[in-house]
């Protein structure tokens, strides 16, 4: 237990978090490259299971549910939005929603008309596709502590510091802070049920939740987080410059990597330029802060496990998808989505993790005498 | 130190000023004392110390804050963190790690300390606070007091000159704020670390104090003086100094062992005068309102509650004690209705409330909770109010009413979170009594109140007695206690350890008893209050 705890395979203790988050994005990756439904609900089964597996006795690790909860209203509004909005597609139709014209500077939007099966199934793909994609975050939020991932986030960063922390801990403060407002609400006699309940108590819960992030922002402030050190003005804004200029790069490069239409260049080249921004920013901000660690996370076995397992599946859908068209079943006509076998060993391999790593150390097993916050 | 130089800050949106042309130094090695009203700017002051406002709180600072020669407007809180260590009131919410041991040495990481002086000084700072059993427990399953020392010990690692905490024993039983205050002493004694200290329980800290500054909070300036300077005159004063005052002793008591060595002849004159006749208790109470039955419940593996057997009759105000953990707040939610019983049973006015809905168990169990503002989100007190109309099916200005006569005149177009601490309280109860439920729960009702405002709270909640209703309150706030309950229970580790009238449970408890009650052992006199009525009884029968 603790962090102290010999570093085995079986022991219980956590897991690095940069591990849980390549398996996560791997994951969530796969997910991006496909619209094949039954793919997309075993990647949801997949995270969801080693989210059961592997999760700590902690409060944010109850987020995964609501990540699921949320997938569903995205596929909900996807569907919603088809049916009044969403492109005529020509095929099966169910029902027609009377036509609205609209005026001529408003050309290209439609609304209402005849709503196909097709149409339909498009966006409940699609729907599922962003759900899958949810679940694989939540799934990344409930197996590692987000102060873990702050922690081990690059010294760079550091010069973003209220604005990253705040990123990191909202979703889970959220968390925390909706099981308080629900409870509040209750005390008021109000229904903790229902849509209405949910959209009331919207406001409060993300307002308590960034109360909590800026506090511990603060916290974190006050105990030298991002401190500059020794560097010079120009040293700092080079860096962060250039921290900018790679974090694009690599987030042009991934949607490149994801959306097979993207031009060559927005893919590897856009990639290989945020990698090498990065390292400058790295090597330059990292002479000039002076941070250490107390008792590093280990990267060792379950880490390397955890780590290939998410690329391994990651990869068996880049297979797939050079193969043939099984990653995009076809809506228009409607078919039966095929089920490519070497995608599915992968997504299985990518289920390891709920064997092969760690245990998280439980309340229970902590040394001494327990006591409950009341 | 310290040094204040014609402060005054106003935050954003604010018509007034928050703090007014504020000056004062505190030198190196003392314990400097805040006090003042809720609402004065406490809070404000100390978080200006290594910058936190303005720089995260928004507004304006004018004048300058210099603290070990630097000023805080050219220098950022991060730069500061190895000169001041700040530490906020909910120490749970600043915490960055899961470990006790990661905590303790986040702060030197970040200032780039090499790894063997940490581990060093991780171990000095464990055994400086009494923290070396609990260094691989996760922090959340500590307990408040041991929280409270780790989050001192968190910021200490850096090697701070000085040290600023906001209310550091509010939410700690009585036992968890002497062990975190003893460490405090310790700091300021061996180490000669300043502590800059903002308390509303003055009779816990007073005593301590080298130097106190006082935040009237009503634009007047502030005061700095000795603890016997400032108290001469001060409104807000801990009740050993009340008595003190009663007494005409001087110079004024500012600890029980001081006022009890000049009480001998104070004892001797009460001694003669029949308490019983100032005691509450004995009169007629309504029938039973709530029952538990070998109630259980766990939270996981911990169990919470074991087997507690209890009975809440209707006018009478009950007090819940109990260290910080002891299932305090986990009985208040098995009586609203919030958890189900693990076994066992709760009956309130004979239904189960976990099983009724939100609607239904309103009507018969109300629970103001710890963090009373959690109750509010509308924009106005007025819209607070008709919104609590709505939701319980009340006449339109039901909730108005009621709030009017426990806090009157207050501005309908307020916004809650302006509001003062006591007034919140006073509207998040009066939404919770809008329906009237017969049984009446208040979760630590006392934190971040001053004296004034908790004199108020026990004027109402005897008040709410008297119209029957049956008043539960879990507090480690003994002075409350001895003020208005009835009958005190003590939990420990889930069990009901004592069950009785309030008098004799606290008075003879070396935890538990109010400061009157130890300055004039063995006479069971709990109050000020009750002194002064003593005191009169016994003149009349001196005349007579």
């Amino acid at each position: 237990m603790g962090p102290d705890a010999q570093v085995t395979m079986t022991a219980p203790r956590l897991l690095h978090p940069g591990a849980w988050w390549l398996w996560a994005v791997a994951l969530a990756a796969c997910a991006l490259r496909t619209t094949n439904p039954v793919l997309l609900c075993l990647i949801i089964a997949v995270a969801g299971w080693v989210v059961v597996s592997r999760r700590a006795d902690v409060p944010w690790s109850r987020s995964f549910a609501s990540f699921l909860r949320l997938g569903m209203i995205v596929i909900v509004v996807r569907v919603v939005f088809q049916i009044f909005f969403g492109v005529r597609v020509p095929g099966t139709t169910l029902f027609t929603i009377p036509e609205v014209t609209l005026p001529g500077w408003a050309a290209g939007v439609s609304l209402g008309g005849p709503v196909t099966i097709e149409s339909l199934m498009a966006a409940v793909y699609q729907g599922l596709r962003l759900a899958a994609v949810l679940a694989c975050f939540g799934a990344a939020t409930s197996l590692c502590s987000p102060y873990r991932m702050l922690r081990a986030l690059p010294t760079v960063l550091y010069e973003a510091g209220v604005a990253v922390t705040i990123a990191f801990t909202f979703a889970p403060q959220a968390i925390v802070s909706s099981r308080q407002v629900r409870e509040a609400r209750r005390l008021r006699g109000r229904s903790d049920r229902g849509v209405r309940a949910w959209t009331a108590s919207a406001l409060p819960v993300l307002e308590g939740a960034l109360d909590r992030a800026v506090a511990l922002a603060a916290s974190m402030d006050s105990r030298g987080y991002g401190r500059r050190g020794s560097s010079s003005t120009a040293v700092r804004r080079r860096s962060i410059g250039l921290v900018l200029l790679g974090l694009i790069a690599i987030a042009v490069g991934s949607y490149g990597l994801l959306d097979p239409g993207a031009p060559a260049i927005f893919r590897i080249p856009a990639l290989a330029l945020g990698a090498v921004a990065l390292l400058g920013a790295l090597i330059a901000g990292g002479k000039s802060t002076m941070r250490t660690r107390y008792r590093p996370d280990p990267w060792v076995a379950p880490e390397w496990i955890v780590s290939i397992a998410g690329l391994v599946a990651f990869g068996s859908f880049v297979i797939v998808g050079r193969m043939g068209s099984a990653l995009s079943p076809s809506t228009n006509p409607l078919e039966v989505p095929a089920v490519p076998f070497i995608a599915v060993i992968g997504l299985l391999v990518g289920a390891l993790p709920a064997w092969f790593a760690p245990h998280p150390p439980t309340l229970a097993s902590a040394s001494g005498p327990l006591v409950v916050a009341a | 130190m310290i040094r204040f130089e014609h402060v005054t800050i106003t935050y954003p949106e604010a018509t007034t000023p928050t703090l007014v042309d504020v000056s004062f130094e505190v030198p190196e090695g003392e314990l400097c004392l805040v006090v003042g009203v809720t609402g004065s700017g406490k809070s404000t002051l100390l978080r200006a110390v290594n910058g936190l406002v303005p720089r995260f709180s928004g507004g304006v600072l004018a004048g300058s804050v210099v603290i070990d020669g630097r000023t805080t407007s050219s220098v950022a809180p991060r730069d500061l963190a190895d000169v001041v260590g700040v530490v906020g009131q909910d120490p749970a919410a600043g915490f960055v790690t899961d470990y006790v041991e990661d905590e303790l040495a986040y702060a030197m990481e970040n200032l780039g300390v090499a790894p063997d002086v940490m581990r060093r000084r991780v171990e000095d700072i464990l055994d400086l606070l009494g923290l070396h059993e609990l260094r691989h427990r996760p922090l959340a399953s500590l307990s408040g007091g041991q929280q409270q020392r780790v989050a001192i010990g968190s910021v200490l690692t850096a090697g701070p000159r000085v040290l600023v905490l906001d209310e550091p024993t509010s939410a700690l039983d009585p036992a968890a704020a002497e062990e975190v205050l003893a460490a405090l002493t310790r700091l300021v004694h061996d180490l000669g670390i300043t502590v800059l200290i903002a308390e509303h329980r003055l009779e816990r800290v007073v005593q301590y104090a080298d130097r106190i500054v006082m935040v009237p909070g009503d634009g007047r300036p502030v005061v700095v003086g000795t603890p016997a300077e400032v108290f001469g005159e001060s409104v807000v004063a801990p009740p050993v100094v009340e008595l003190g005052r009663l007494a005409g002793w001087s110079p004024l008591p500012l600890s029980v062992r001081d006022a009890r060595r000049v009480a001998g002849p104070l004892r001797e004159r009460l001694a003669s005068i029949d308490t019983s006749a100032f005691s509450r208790s004995p009169k007629a109470l309504g029938e039973v309102v709530a029952i538990t039955d070998s109630l259980q419940a766990s939270y996981g593996p911990v169990t919470a509650l074991r087997g507690v057997d209890l009975e809440f009759r209707a006018g009478e105000v009950v007090a819940l004690m109990g260290r910080n953990g002891a299932g305090k707040s986990t009985l208040l939610n098995h009586l609203v209705g919030l958890r189900e019983p693990a076994s066992g049973a709760v009956q309130v006015l004979g239904s189960q409330p976990h099983r009724l809905s939100a609607r239904d168990v309103v009507r018969v169990a109300g629970l103001v909770p710890q963090d009373s503002g959690v109750l509010l989100y509308h924009d106005t007190v007025a819209a607070e109010c008709s919104a609590s109309d709505r939701d319980a099916g009340l006449a339109h200005g039901a909730t108005r009413k009621v709030l009017d006569r426990i806090v009157p005149d207050i501005d309908p177009l307020t916004h809650p979170r302006d509001l003062s601490e006591g007034q919140r309280l006073g509207l998040a109860l009066s939404i919770v009594l809008a329906s009237e439920p017969p049984l009446l729960l208040l979760d630590e009702p006392t934190r971040g109140l001053d004296y004034g405002a908790k004199q108020r709270l026990v004027e109402v909640l005897a008040q709410l007695a008297g119209d029957g209703h049956a008043v539960v309150i879990a507090t480690h706030d003994v002075e409350v206690v001895a003020a208005v309950a009835d009958r005190c229970i003590v939990l420990a580790e889930g069990e009901v350890v004592a069950d009785g009238p309030a008098r004799d449970v606290v008075v003879h408890s070396p935890v538990f008893a109010p400061q009157v009650a130890k300055v004039l052992a063995p006479l069971a006199l709990l109050t000020v209050h009750e002194v002064e009525l003593a005191l009169a009884a016994a003149s009349d029968s001196s005349y007579s």
